[in-house]
């Protein structure tokens, strides 16, 4: 707790929110501008988001990319904790550490050469690219992200919890299913929202793997905004940003909840005997 | 084996009943991880109803062995037999055995009801049925209060508690515990190890416990078996243990020992003398010993079975040293004396503090007798 703020203290704050939030805040504003010139003010209007909801481009683009973000994810989290289970439960074995590090790799890969190398697969494999080569593309790099995250959290798991269960006569599938899963959830969850959001903003990579008629929302504002920026996109933006903000928010009050719900049954614990 | 079986009543001890059948058997086992040997050829069995203790310390094979027993290890070579049933091909999920673990291994997700419950429901029982059970297992535990909280509502010996109800709720053949007190204080360790006897005796289950803690072998168990990297060293009642050691690590390990290096010098029927190597005074043992003469044997007396005295003790020629007194720990009903003999060694004796502190006559520096009566001995060969 910082009750008194010096001087030094409150400018780097200013700042530095400034420098993370003027550019997100003057897109907000400016997409309730009632003028069609993006820099020019001319008083509060929301006619862009209704304009935006007429937009049949837009709108396709974004179902495209909400589709794309869910099929990806839910696959990518399928395959990450399988791949973050195995990873945590073969124990050593000769090549662990080249495994492991090549699980990581595609993290730092630069998207270029991801998106480059998948479209040259799917080439090679003449497979038609469209949606379904987005979905894949972005389930490749976001399972990388659900295996570290499983990874972490079956780190931290006592095994003899499983053992428990099949000692009290439940076979190892089952066991999975009731006791393993439950107890991973929050990880599977959160690699689940990772991997969503990966691909809700990747462009690159969709850039690279997409085909005619598959259009995602940040292809569709990249190649708006090459004809100039207009206060639809500011439109379209702010709603991602709100989308995310509230994901973000409600991931952490959830969070906290959760801490202080913990904390008071270890206070309920240790106050009866 | 006659005196045993003329008080049946009063004396459980099926392993000197030539023909009784025993409940496991555990034949030749050998368990390796890679190279290192963890469990080394060993062969047990353990009786029905009995109280079971595999004691040792930490790296010994404890665990490891009675992770065979559930299923979770599978022996390099051996065979372990459950009530007549060969265990090599059973996975741990269709065994009669269920095991109380160390961690106490309770599902988070779960109340105290569901983690009971948890056993039973896997039988496909009816709902009924399981209430019922669940219900006498809380109450067996007196967790009636706590029935609906998540294990992390609960406090150790709760959770103790929980876990040891979920391992009984199946009415399992045996029931197996991996250090089930060792993350308890101690005044919660003592009374829930008659509690563990309570249940145990009321149930009728043959129980297999693992600890480290002698103490609580020895109060829980109707026998021990010592074990050491790998290899039984000893299997008896506790009294037995501790009278009895067969071997130096044995008498080491349980409880407080003084031994003496020496040389036998003469066996007679009911007694023998061997010459030790820390005094001129030769030593008497109560018991014959099936060694030559000069063969070289060790001698240990229990510290609380020493006397000090600051005369030399009356008619005796054998089982007394001279030294001095080094150090007295003063414990409250007891007190142990460090005596340093002449060639430099430490000897230990405790004596019960009959009198005030004040009345006490030994003092530091003091010199003193250490004094033995014959049959306070053991002669241990190895």
């Amino acid at each position: 707790m910082i009750k008194s703020w010096s001087w030094f203290n409150k400018v780097s704050l200013i700042v530095g929110f400034a420098f993370l939030y003027v550019p997100i805040i003057l897109l907000v504003i400016y997409s309730f501008n009632e003028s069609r010139l993006v820099t020019v003010w001319a008083g509060f209007s929301t006619k862009w988001y209704g304009q935006l909801f007429q937009n049949e481009g837009i709108m396709n683009a974004a179902m495209v990319t909400l589709k794309v973000a869910f099929l990806s994810s839910t696959l990518a989290t399928i395959f990450g904790t399988m791949a973050g289970f195995s990873m945590v439960r073969f124990g050593r074995f000769r090549g662990r550490t080249l495994f492991n590090g090549m699980i990581y790799a595609p993290l730092v890969m630069p998207e270029v050469i991801t998106g480059l190398s998948l479209l040259l697969m799917f080439v090679a494999i003449s497979l038609d690219r469209g949606l379904w080569t987005i979905t894949l593309a972005h389930t490749t790099f976001a399972m990388c992200y659900v295996a570290v995250v499983i990874q972490a959290r079956l780190n931290a798991f006592d095994r003899s919890i499983e053992e428990a269960a099949m000692d009290l006569g439940c076979p190892p599938l089952k066991t999975f299913f009731v006791i393993t899963l439950p107890i991973i959830l929050p990880g599977v969850l959160s690699g689940w929202l990772l991997s969503f959001t990966l691909s809700l903003d990747d462009l690159v990579i969709a850039s690279f793997t997409t085909g005619p008629g598959a259009t995602t929302l940040p292809m569709k504002i990249y190649s708006m905004v090459r004809f100039g920026v207009t206060p639809e996109i500011n439109a379209v933006s702010t709603i991602l940003i709100g989308i995310i903000a509230t994901g973000v928010l409600l991931a952490s009050v959830l969070h906290k909840r959760r801490e202080s719900q913990r904390k008071n049954d270890e206070l309920l614990a240790s106050a009866i005997p | 084996m006659i005196e045993a079986n003329s008080q049946e009543h009063t004396v459980f001890a099926p392993w000197n009943e030539a023909d009784k059948e025993p409940f496991v058997r555990i034949e030749n086992v050998t368990k390796k991880f890679g190279n290192f040997v963890a469990i080394d050829n060993i062969s047990l069995n353990i009786f029905e109803r009995e109280f079971y203790a595999l004691l040792g310390p930490s790296g010994c094979g404890k665990t490891t062995l009675l992770r065979m027993l559930a299923g979770f290890e599978i022996p390099t070579s051996g065979r372990i037999i459950i009530d007549g049933e060969d265990m090599s091909k059973v996975p741990p999920h269709k065994r009669p055995v269920n095991m109380m673990f160390q961690s106490y291994a309770l599902f988070p997700h779960m109340t105290v009801e569901q983690n009971i419950a948890f056993g039973l429901k896997q039988d496909h029982l009816p709902k009924a049925e399981i209430a019922d059970q669940v219900e006498r297992m809380i109450n067996l535990v007196k967790l009636n209060a706590f029935a609906k909280r998540k294990p992390e509502q609960l406090s150790g010996g709760q959770r103790q508690r929980v876990a040891l109800a979920r391992s009984l709720a199946k009415n399992p053949k045996m029931l197996l515990l991996d250090e089930p007190l060792g993350a308890l204080d101690k005044k919660l360790r003592e009374e829930t190890q008659f509690e563990l006897m309570n249940i145990q005796e009321k149930l009728g289950i043959t129980f297999v416990i693992v600890t480290h803690d002698q103490e609580e072998a020895m109060t829980v168990s109707s026998r021990i078996a010592v074990m050491d990297s790998g290899t039984v060293a000893q299997v008896a009642p506790p009294a037995e243990i501790y009278e009895f050691p067969n071997s130096r690590k044995v008498a080491d390990f349980i409880g407080d020992v003084n031994i003496f290096e020496g040389r036998v010098a003469d066996v007679q029927a009911d007694s023998a003398q061997i010459l030790i190597n820390a005094s001129d005074v030769p030593v008497r043992t109560g018991r014959s010993v099936e060694a030559a003469l000069g063969e070289t044997v060790w001698v240990a007396v229990r510290p609380e079975k020493m006397i000090v005295s600051l005369n030399p003790p009356k008619n005796m020629t054998e089982n007394v040293l001279k030294g001095e007194v080094w150090d007295i720990g003063y414990l409250g009903k007891l007190s142990v004396y460090h005596v340093r003999l002449q060639d430099k060694r430490m000897v230990t004796v405790a004596m019960t503090n009959r009198y005030r502190e004040t009345e006490h006559t030994i003092t530091w520096e003091d010199s003193v007798y250490v004094s033995w009566a014959p049959n306070a001995s053991v002669v241990l060969m190895s």
